[in-house]
């Protein structure tokens, strides 16, 4: 009995490669800036960036935020914040690594190319030895050491595999999906569990392997099939005279497998229902052709093959999750690599012979598992998982856009395929310990895969505001030669991006407004645009500085229960000033003396579109919280008006509150590094932050993401840390893009406080208000 | 080890050619040819691992024909069976005549030959109470070759036997044409005058009974012969056949009575003689037919009646064929009930019954297959263990065939493989489930052996695997990894992908039609193999009994099962297999007959 182990020998295609990034491009992280260096492929990058220049203490700022080093605030720039020309802080260019994973899938036929691709963007002087996987490590070991003068390290091929699948289920959310043809959206993408393991893997490649994958690093090959992606291939080539996996796919998805296989009905005659068995089913494989002397058609025997393989693999597959317990099985391999019509087919038989109960998971990735396995295997020394890693949107080419079909320009003059290109970032990011059930936690309010009304609205709404972006790009740098041309590249490459979306939601996992707002983050960076919001953000942060004293008399001078009311609607004001929403950039572009007075002013009047206001305050007259945990969103007069003030009144109540920032820049929205100056600057003024900051009653941390919106499954471990070891027993979350765009829905297992002004027209109606309409949810958790 | 067609098949047009010679002496002549029959099947038996007859020639048309010579003959005979009885009444209510037409009331002429028994002094008795129902003799005429259906009045008939003849034929030897019935009933009342005050007893009970529908239900049929049978142990009525029409075969069984008393001879309805005759004189049927000679299980007692279970098949594409000659030979006549199981008795159902005015009793495959592995293996075979398995599975050199005893063979995992492929784990006689199936089966083998050979039938497709070498086609561990797997311990041998090296252009343009057979088989058994340990043991089953037809000669494919459940399993678990593989779904059919006789 056969079994397994696939062979990538004789796989149709794609040797997928980690490979050192070519120059250019880097996204900026204010972090480390120590240079790195990874032996095998991944190797440090420099490259000039603008960067924000801290007076001091920017190091301080990527360490982990653990005991007082967070609270360590930069000190105010030596000016004083009373000459209202200076700004309150420097922005410099510097120099800056960052570690990025590339992955390139070339086809084989192309390893020529794919080894000169390697030799002009990998080899540099210290690599020495190169890993492999795959049955071509032994095959085309001697052309890889000849070509590349590096030595081969042969890595084994199911723990490449499994190395691979435990890495991408854990960093890419979004990386597995179900499949189902004809129902919408045809790609339902699972959200990260925090629990991968156990899991099946079910590999396909000329033979299949099913291996059970226990812990990181221990798994078990359980069993396996000869009947595999060899078999369709090979028996298809002779059934059909056609050569290529390729071709007898596109055959099978044309043909009708009835003409062939003897129907259960053929049988009984009719469609009978016996033995529980509809009549459509299949009772014998190719039971036809052994009867009838018939000419049988190459479409009708392909799909007859597709069947009979796809339904026996789903049907072993069945009965080890059965016989282990488990009910996800992961598929990869040639067989499946995204091609629709074995993902249905596999789909289907999964379905049949569980009866529902084991669910068939396909990987965004899956062509890449070996590759990034022994890139992992080769980096070992390194200890890959103090990382967290990020898929580069801007970087990757999507799901699906490697079919032949869809490009086959690009296939045909490189023979590179398919991208894939991760970003290293410098920490582990791990859920918000007070999710309540972090494995049915979803971040997204909508998935726009799901709701197409929802997504023409965003796609066009993003297109709209392309040129605004464009422009804002080009601004933020007037000393560079070629911002424009990088500018145009940018907003051709974004463009694209949202062509591609509109035509393929799927192919980066959901499509969320999340997703759409970091890919364009990620489109910016890729063209050197890392913070196009840094001057308007300084502006904005001194403006704002100055009014901050007028604002707190005007609040002491309040009664209790009308500064209470003052605060939240300073918070909700303060989110006015957002530019990432369209409707404000517009009126922030054309009035810059938009004020925060102003901001009230266009505020809805209570009763707001959600309001759980009376019970919020209630719940104030209560015991103080013991710890807030505060996201903060947009610089400027959000940050400093809105939420310090507000931070304020819970110091004075005598809860202790963990601010959390951005770690890298997005939009306006304030970062770590420059909350660390607002609140020195404001320290200066307030003895009540003063003495918080002093006392390490207010801690300033940073949320690992640079992202617009926020994913409390992936979130700096320091601040994690923190928000354990202070007891935080309240979360408030303000922003449209935090508070409405996700994590609207978040169960917390303490009490939380979601606010947010609808900044976007489409979105207030959709949701019963209208513009600038009000969200404050305030949510205790059910005892 | 298996030799095909030859001798066997010749043998059968051999003797058919005799029967037809000396048929016109009837019994004498075809007991003979029987008995000459034996010493052959003996022989034919001979290499343990059954070889089928191949026909090769059709000898089935002509010996028909004889047969139907034979009945001609016989017709006359059945004149002086006289004592019409109450087939007016009968026919009306289209009960079948139940045994009455073979242990009909009358004088032994040969007395000799009768076997007493308290089952035929029970009938005897209660024969005597019983409405007479007269050997249906013009139907032989019928059976001869003559289309027409009015041979119940064919002239000539002496009146009053005529008359006889005339119910008697409606009653037993024929369903009248549907519309008829009662028309031809007010006519044979008149005809049969002196029989008319004999029925009368019987009619207050009969003629209650709206004539039923013509296609009434066996079960109907079964109460109504109740009513007539009271007060003894329910028989149904010869021919006793079971059948299960699958995908691609049908599997016939037929039990031919040896214990017919010369009485009952002379009593037996002619074309029921013909079709006994017809069955057991003769190896081969037709183009396609086949008598598995060497499963024949003998002197087997069912339902208290001694004789000999033959076991039959032909393909399912012949159904139509074998339908109409049911038609042809006005088989409705017998009002036998026709237990038939698989597929094909729901997809045929329809035209046994316009065609050959045939009702068919519906049996579940499932549980046919299950009781009548359980009977066959209970009875033996002929002495000797129905059930094996194969000691030394994994040495080649040392892997022998052994009989298992199979008298507790609770819990079981039933694989059955047909055309397609079912599983079921079995607890106890009438408890058990089907655990899942697979499409790839019997059929795929042939199929793809077919597109990828050129072959035609199943014994030639087997025999191109038997010489061809599955490792040209099949991309083996070594293939790969240059050796054994060592990560996952897997050998180089192991077959890594089926049809693997097909993909590489050269080695499809190089490989040979044996080779590729080979393959075939080699991948759609282990395939069955890897499916079926997995539900042993998800199941907790390690008894694991494969049967089918797929095993039919196949020596290949039972080896390589008892190989791999013994190699994955590490010993645990046992492959056994039954010499009557493809038949027990016909059997449990069979059992049937009787169950459902004497439920009533």
């Amino acid at each position: 009995m056969p079994l397994p182990p696939r062979s990538q020998l004789s796989s149709p295609s794609i040797p997928a490669l980690a490979r050192a990034p070519p120059p250019a491009r880097a996204p900026p992280r204010i972090s480390h800036l120590r240079r790195h260096r990874d032996p095998r492929g991944l190797r440090g990058r420099q490259t000039s960036s603008a960067l924000l220049r801290v007076p001091r203490g920017c190091v301080s700022a990527s360490s982990p935020p653990r005991g007082s080093a967070h609270t360590r605030v930069p000190q105010p720039h030596p000016q004083d914040a009373g000459q209202d020309h200076e700004p309150p802080y420097e922005i410099s260019v510097q120099e800056e690594v960052t570690a990025r994973l590339h992955f390139v899938k070339f086809e084989n036929t192309y390893i020529e190319a794919c080894l000169d691709f390697i030799k002009d963007h990998l080899v540099n002087t210290e690599t020495k030895v190169i890993q492999a996987t795959g049955g071509g490590a032994y095959k085309f070991k001697d052309l890889i050491e000849e070509k590349l003068q590096l030595k081969v390290d042969k890595e084994d091929v199911m723990t490449c595999l499994i190395k691979g699948c435990n890495f991408v289920l854990k960093n890419i959310p979004h990386e597995a999906f179900v499949y189902q043809k004809g129902s919408s959206p045809e790609f339902r993408f699972q959200t990260n569990h925090p629990s991968v393991f156990p899991y099946l893997l079910v590999s396909i490649g000329s033979g299949v392997s099913i291996v059970k994958v226990e812990t990181e690093d221990r798994f078990e090959w359980i069993g396996g099939s000869s009947i595999g992606g060899g078999t369709f291939w090979g028996l298809g080539a002779l059934l059909t005279k056609t050569k290529k996996f390729d071709e007898l796919l596109h055959l099978a998805s044309r043909g009708q497998h009835a003409n062939v296989d003897t129907l259960v009905q053929d049988i009984y005659g009719g469609a009978h229902q016996t033995l529980g068995l509809s009549g459509n089913l299949i009772a014998s494989s190719f039971g036809k052709s052994a009867t009838a002397d018939t000419e049988f058609s190459k479409e009708d025997l392909a799909k007859s093959l597709l069947h009979m393989i796809s339904n026996d693999i789903g049907q072993l597959a069945c009965l080890y999750a059965k016989l282990h317990c488990l009910d996800r099985v992961y598929f990869g391999g040639f067989f499946i690599r995204g091609h629709p019509v074995t993902m249905r087919t596999i789909t289907y038989s999964i379905n049949f012979f569980s009866k529902g109960e084991v669910q068939a998971l396909f990987l965004r990735h899956e062509g890449y598992l070996g590759a990034i396995g022994a890139f992992l295997k080769g980096a070992e020394q390194d200890n890959p998982n103090q990382y967290s890693w990020e898929e580069n949107y801007a970087g990757s080419s999507g799901l699906m856009s490697s079919s032949p079909e869809l490009c086959p320009t690009q296939r045909a003059r490189s023979g590179a395929f398919d991208l894939l290109e991760m970003d290293r970032l410098e920490r582990p990011l791990v859920n918000l310990p007070l999710l309540l059930d972090p494995s049915s936690y979803v971040p997204d309010t909508v998935d726009l895969t799901d709701d197409a009304l929802a997504r023409k609205y965003w796609l066009t709404c993003f297109e709209e505001a392309l040129d605004g972006v464009v422009k804002r790009a080009v601004a933020s740098q007037p000393g560079s030669v070629d911002a424009a041309e990088r500018a145009e590249k940018f907003r051709q490459k974004y463009w694209n991006k949202l062509q591609t979306l509109r035509h393929q939601p799927f192919a980066y996992g959901a499509l969320t407004v999340r997703s759409l707002l970091d890919t364009r983050e990620h489109c910016l960076n890729e063209f050197n645009f890392p913070d196009p919001y840094s001057k308007v953000k300084q502006k904005d942060n001194g403006v704002a500085l100055k009014c901050f004293q007028r604002v707190i008399h005007s609040l002491d001078a309040l009664g209790w229960e009308e500064r209470q009311l003052a605060l939240v609607k300073g918070l909700l004001a303060g989110n006015v000033f957002d530019w990432g929403a369209k409707a404000v950039s517009d009126v922030l572009e054309s009035d810059p003396q938009f004020g925060f007075e102003e901001a009230k002013r266009k505020l809805q009047e209570r009763p707001w579109l959600v309001d759980s206001y009376s019970k919020w305050l209630q719940r104030l007259k209560g015991p103080p919280h013991k710890c807030a945990l505060i996201f903060a969103d947009n610089s400027g007069v959000d940050v400093i008006l809105g939420v310090f003030p507000f931070v304020r009144e819970l110091l004075s109540r005598g809860t202790e509150v963990i601010l959390a920032c951005n770690s890298g820049p997005a939009l306006n929205d304030v970062t770590y590094s420059e909350s660390l100056i607002v609140a020195e600057r404001i320290a200066a003024m307030d003895p009540v932050v003063r003495a918080a900051l002093r006392e390490g009653r207010l801690l300033l941390v940073q949320t690992g993401s640079s992202s617009p919106c926020l994913d409390l499954s992936r979130l700096d471990e320091g601040l994690a840390v923190l928000v354990r070891e202070r007891g935080a027993d309240l979360v408030v979350i303000e922003g449209m893009g935090r508070a409405v765009h996700t994590n609207y829905h978040a169960a917390l297992r303490c009490e939380s406080l979601k606010l947010a002004v609808i900044k976007n027209s489409w979105l207030a109606e959709r949701l019963g208000g209208r513009l600038f309409s009000v969200i404050f949810k305030y949510e205790v958790p059910a005892e | 080890m298996l030799k095909l067609g030859g001798g066997g098949g010749g043998g059968g047009q051999d003797w058919a050619c005799s029967v037809a010679g000396t048929g016109l002496r009837g019994e004498e002549a075809a007991f003979e040819v029987a008995r000459l029959g034996d010493p052959r099947k003996a022989g034919c038996r001979g290499p343990g691992w059954g070889c089928a007859g191949i026909p090769d020639s059709a000898p089935g048309v002509g010996m028909l024909q004889a047969g139907a010579g034979e009945q001609a003959r016989g017709g006359q005979g059945v004149e002086e069976v006289g004592a019409p009885a109450g087939g007016g009444e009968e026919r009306p209510a289209r009960h079948p005549p139940a045994p009455a037409l073979r242990l009909l009331n009358r004088k032994p002429q040969g007395g000799s030959g009768e076997i007493k028994t308290p089952e035929n002094d029970l009938q005897r008795g209660r024969l005597s109470r019983a409405p007479r129902a007269a050997p249906p003799a013009p139907g032989m005429g019928d059976h001869g070759g003559q289309p027409e259906r009015s041979a119940p009045h064919a002239p000539g008939t002496p009146a009053g036997a005529g008359a006889a003849a005339v119910n008697g034929v409606l009653h037993n030897g024929f369903h009248p044409p549907p519309i008829q019935p009662p028309h031809l009933c007010s006519r044979s009342l008149p005809g049969g005058g002196d029989a008319a005050p004999r029925r009368l007893p019987l009619q207050p009970e009969l003629q209650p009974q709206p004539p039923p529908p013509l296609h009434d239900s066996p079960a109907k049929k079964c109460r109504l012969r109740r009513r007539m049978d009271s007060g003894r142990k329910n028989r149904p009525p010869f021919p006793w056949f079971g059948m299960d029409i699958g995908g691609t075969l049908v599997k016939l069984v037929y039990f031919e009575p040896k214990d017919i008393t010369a009485e009952e001879e002379q009593e037996e309805v002619e074309n029921l003689k013909s079709i006994r005759k017809y069955l057991t004189s003769n190896t081969a049927y037709g183009k396609t037919g086949i008598r598995d000679v060497h499963l024949e299980l003998k002197n087997l007692t069912m339902c208290g009646r001694k004789g000999n279970l033959h076991f039959i098949r032909f393909p399912s594409c012949a159904m139509h064929r074998f339908i109409q000659m049911g038609s042809e030979k006005n088989f409705s006549s017998l009002h036998t009930t026709l237990c038939a199981t698989g597929g094909g008795a729901f997809k045929f159902e329809e035209d046994f019954r316009t065609i050959a005015d045939l009702q068919l009793h519906k049996l579940d495959e499932l549980d046919c297959l299950i009781q009548g592995l359980l009977y066959v293996d209970s009875v033996g075979f002929n002495g000797k263990p129905e059930c094996y398995y194969f000691e030394n599975p994994t040495n080649p050199e040392l892997c022998q065939k052994r009989p298992y005893c199979l008298d507790n063979p609770y819990p079981m995992l039933l694989v059955n493989m047909g055309s397609g492929v079912s599983i079921l784990a079995v607890y106890s006689k009438d408890n058990y489930k089907r655990v899942t199936g697979t499409s790839l089966g019997g059929g795929t083998f042939l199929g793809l052996c077919c597109l990828l050979t050129g072959c035609e039938t199943f014994e030639e497709a087997l025999e191109m695997a038997a010489k061809g070498d599955s490792t040209n086609v099949d991309k083996l561990v070594k293939d790969i990894y240059g050796g054994d797997y060592e990560r996952f311990g897997l050998q180089g041998s192991a077959v890594a992908s089926s049809f693997g090296n097909m993909m590489s252009k050269e080695k499809r343009d190089s490989i040979s039609k044996e080779d590729l057979a080979r393959a075939t088989l080699v991948t759609i058994t282990n395939n069955i193999g890897s499916i079926a340990r997995m539900c042993a043991l998800n199941e907790n089953i390690d008894r694991v009994v494969f049967v089918g037809n797929f095993l039919r000669i196949n020596m290949v494919s039972m080896k390589l099962l008892a190989y791999a459940m013994d190699f994955w399993s590490k010993g645990q678990l046992k492959a056994l297999f039954l010499e009557h593989e493809g038949y027990f779904g016909a059997v449990g059919a069979l059992l049937e007959l009787f169950k459902m006789t004497d439920e009533q």
